[in-house]
């Protein structure tokens, strides 16, 4: 959408109605007045077409939590509240940043933009960097869509081995294999009640790619003809953290197929969104915005919050479940 | 827009000016990246009508193969994706940026006065969206073809061998266009109007685009999550529509036709829109009703959103959910007859000339009755258990689809024809053309009423063999239909090359895009031009030395409102 109102060249006498028109307004404006106007119109139409292309992923969230509650409150508990949280004050703090940018291409300042977009960019980077480490936490641990969903832990413990799952790398993970096979009742558990078709009829389960370097599948299944035993197990030994209901409800899974189509279709947002604002970058240090022609940055500035907005729903919908 | 405007006569009602948007650059890049609503409009005509031709031929394949029961040319499989890609092409690819982003994008600025759409560079990258979806579709017909049918429902979608990835991206993409196209309309016909140009004052084309905007803003972004839900499931096995994973199908179909649903309204409101205009113009009489068939558009964009349940009846929806669909889906009627009344009433004392584009005009108004009234049938429940899924509904969709929004593209053709090229065509083989296509549409699909009511499913490769007249009277339909959108294919063409110059006016059209020169200049008005009502016959008067209407007050834009007495001297 910005581009469409992209100057010409960068500009520098704006006294222009009538006859000569300013090198930033498009041929087919009779005033930069209107042109603005529009951009402002089609950048609000654009993003009422993102909340609805949103909309449909919130509604199958909607429908499957209300048709199945236990598993949302169930798998909720396998999210990093605290990097939800602090990827949600990063956005709302470069929701401020942008709001500053756009001020600051408002009233001429031009260092001040730059600084502004600079940490919106930044913030944006972080955001993604944090979202990267969950997702990878998640790779690694199972717990992913559809077939590929394997859990290595009850959520319960999640939260404690998560920490250091995190900050280690590779080599890590041998360690915290060994840590499983200490405490494989556990570990067991929430498996053993999830899949029961696939490992009793000894079809191939097809996750076993993904979560291979971490999971004792052949282990999973051994623990199955005591399920009652290990949930009895595991509420005695799991610590404060792990919820105290009964064992993994059915199809858990859809809450990480939900949870992976929304965080990532909103990273992509984020993702472009942080392209766009290079761009804005670009031309602001070219000097392109002024009193007369910031269009474009409150454009960007429109799309970054409604980016914003959106994981503000999200972190709620999906990590502060009760 | 690069290009610096030629200083230029403004060109009201005089001769053309040299300079026009077909000849003011030349060069293959010229028009790949143009930013001119003109060519993009043109650009997109020609791509619409190779999807038509391209999904024609797989209609004409199926209804040869139903020539007889059992095998008559393809298999059993080719079948399913020939009726699959038939779907496909002519929703996606055709009919749906069929009007407006061909016919609407040549003639809405210029309806509005204005020089062009307000995002000139959105139109260009939506018609390289559009053709990077034809890509992909055509890519799916390498790869193996398609055979979920159109609608792509889960969970078959997700476990055929066919290359449903590329066609979900292709119809992915082919969304966004409409997205795009619709999202230009509605800010050009906010911002761009000229001073004088208040919504009343609009033409009644521009209101039938803007509804249909709405809904390609609201309606079709809902489509492209469901279809990358599908994409997503389909490459990665996501699970969302997979019963097998605890996901729902029915919440597919639920998405499915909560965009594709109201996209039968994007199909048919600006055909609507061009029928408007053309009873407006060949009655030479104010239109009846102006407001009433304003309003009814947005009317039918509203209701249009509310009623997507009703193709899902018989997918286990509850009985007061099937009811109030079934109610909701009756209010839409209100809305479209009330149109199709004040067409009619249009036509009353009017003086009728029954040039092509009219005698469309007046087929629209037969078959989009018949289309209109028989989804009535489809909207009673119990009717609809009976009808679900056999040629009935067929018929019924192809009333609408075909019946009313092709020919009204072939009508709105017609009108505009002189306008976009700068020449007239033969109008016997026109009226030829209208005629064949009238009596061929009614041959193909009026049987297929007749077999729905027997129990014909549709989708069937074979048929028991009580059917097979019918079939054949549909198939014999089929083929003069064939003919008649090639006779008017070859008559359009014929005029490009050797058709007589064309007036700026020849129809006596009241609204603006005919006080530019035929073809339009680049910039289509110099300065904005007089505004008066869109349907007021008196300010234009019939010149036979030019062989068309002109501007009653022949001043070029001094005084737009004051002298219609000034002359007829033309």
């Amino acid at each position: 959408m910005a581009s469409t109102v992209e100057a010409l060249s960068p500009s520098e006498d704006h006294e222009g109605h009538g006859e000569h028109h300013p090198p930033h307004l498009a041929h087919h404006f009779a005033s930069p007045r209107q042109q603005e106007y529009s951009g402002k119109l089609g950048m609000w139409l654009f993003l009422v077409q993102e909340v609805l292309f949103f909309s449909g992923l919130f509604c199958a969230y909607s429908v499957y939590r209300s048709n199945h509650p236990e598993i949302f409150v169930y798998a909720h508990n396998y999210l990093n509240t605290t990097l939800g949280a602090t990827n949600t004050a990063v956005l709302i703090f470069s929701s401020l940043t942008m709001a500053l940018a756009v001020r600051a291409a408002q009233n001429s300042q031009r260092k001040t933009l730059i600084v502004c977009l600079i940490l919106t960019i930044v913030c944006g980077f972080i955001f993604m960097g944090i979202k990267y480490t969950e997702y990878s936490h998640k790779w690694h641990e199972g717990l992913l869509w559809g077939h590929h969903y394997d859990p290595a832990f009850a959520p319960g413990e999640e939260h404690l081995s998560g920490g250091h799952n995190a900050s280690h790398g590779e080599e890590g993970e041998a360690g915290m294999i060994a840590e499983e096979h200490g405490s494989e009742a556990e570990t067991g558990e929430p498996d053993s009640s999830v899949e029961p078709a696939p490992q009793a009829t000894a079809s191939p389960p097809p996750k076993v790619d993904t979560s291979a370097p971490i999971t004792p599948a052949t282990a999973v299944g051994s623990q199955l003809p005591k399920p009652g035993e290990a949930t009895s197990e595991t509420i005695a030994a799991a610590g404060p953290l792990a919820i105290p209901a009964e064992a993994s409800p059915q199809n858990v899974q859809i809450f990480f197929s939900i949870y992976f189509m929304m965080t990532g279709l909103h990273g992509v947002h984020v993702v472009a969104g942080i392209i766009v604002l290079f761009w804005l970058l670009r031309r602001s240090i070219r000097g392109d915005f002024s009193r007369e022609y910031s269009a474009p940055v409150d454009l960007v500035g429109l799309y970054w919050h409604l980016v914003d907005l959106v994981w503000i729903y999200l972190f709620p919908l999906l990590y502060l479940i009760h | 827009m690069a290009t610096d405007i030629a200083p230029q006569r403004s060109g009201l009602a005089e001769q053309p000016p040299t300079d026009n948007y077909l000849t003011h650059s030349s060069g293959l890049s010229s028009w790949i990246f143009t930013l001119d609503h003109k060519r993009i409009g043109m650009m997109y005509l020609i791509g619409v009508t190779t999807a038509l031709f391209l999904g024609g031929i797989f209609a004409l394949v199926l209804r040869i193969e139903l020539l007889t029961p059992g095998k008559t040319i393809i298999s059993a499989d080719t079948y399913n994706q020939m009726f699959t890609l038939h779907g496909a092409v002519m929703v996606f690819l055709f009919i749906i940026p069929g009007i407006p982003a061909a016919l609407g994008n040549f003639v809405l600025p210029l309806m509005l006065g204005a020089k062009d759409v307000a995002f000139p560079r959105l139109n260009l990258f939506s018609f390289h969206l559009w053709v990077m979806g034809l890509c992909m579709f055509l890519l799916t017909l390498i790869l193996g073809g398609l055979d979920t049918g159109w609608t792509f429902y889960a969970p078959y979608s997700v476990t055929t061998n066919t290359s449903v990835i590329s066609a979900l991206t292709g119809a992915f993409l082919l969304g966004f266009s409409s997205i795009f196209t619709g999202l230009n309309f509605i800010v050009t016909s906010h911002v761009l109007r000229p001073k004088g140009m208040n919504w009343f004052k609009l033409p009644l084309f521009i209101w039938a685009l803007y509804a249909t905007a709405i809904i390609q803003v609201l309606a079709t972004p809902v489509l492209a999550i469901t279809l990358l839900l599908l994409l997503v499931e389909k490459a990665t096995g996501i699970g969302v529509f997979d019963p097998a994973l605890g996901g729902d199908p029915v919440l597919f179909q639920h998405f499915f036709w909560f965009y594709s649903h109201p996209a039968v309204y994007i199909m048919v409101l600006p055909a609507m829109g061009v029928i408007s205009e053309l009873i407006a113009a060949f009655t030479h009489k104010r239109i009846f009703g102006y407001s009433f068939i304003a309003f009814s558009s947005v009317g039918i964009a509203v209701i249009g959103f509310l009623v997507w349940g009703h193709h899902m009846f018989t997918s286990g929806e509850s009985k007061l959910v099937a009811m109030v669909f079934s109610g909701i889906t009756f209010t839409v009627a209100i809305p479209s007859a009330i149109k199709v009344f004040n067409w009619v009433a249009s036509l009353y004392k009017g003086s009728i000339r029954l040039a092509t584009p009219m005698l469309y005009a007046l087929s629209f108004l037969v078959l989009f009755s018949i289309g209109g009234l028989t989804g009535l049938h489809l909207a009673t429940l119990s009717v609809d258990v009976y009808f679900h899924d056999t040629y009935f509904v067929v018929a019924h969709f192809h009333y609408v689809m075909v019946g009313s929004a092709l020919t009204a593209m072939l009508g709105g053709l017609f009108y505009w024809w002189p306008k976009m090229v700068g020449r007239m065509y033969n109008e016997t083989v026109g009226q030829i053309s209208a005629g064949f296509v009238f009596v061929g549409f009614n041959m193909t699909f009026f049987p297929q009423f007749i077999l729905g009511c027997q129990g014909m499913p549709r989708r069937y490769y074979n048929y028991l063999p009580e059917f097979q007249t019918w079939h054949q009277v549909s198939t014999c339909g089929a083929l003069t239909l064939g003919v008649g959108i090639m006779l008017a294919t070859g008559c359009l063409l014929h005029a490009l090359l050797r058709g007589r110059i064309a007036p700026a006016n020849p129809w006596g059209g009241t609204t603006l895009e005919w006080q530019c020169s035929s073809p339009p200049p680049f910039d289509n008005f110099k300065s904005p031009p007089p505004i008066h009502d869109p349907y007021d016959v008196d300010y234009i008067v019939y010149d036979e030395a030019i062989g068309g209407y002109v501007q009653r007050d022949d001043v070029p834009q001094a005084g737009a409102r004051s002298q219609p007495e000034s002359g007829s001297e033309g």
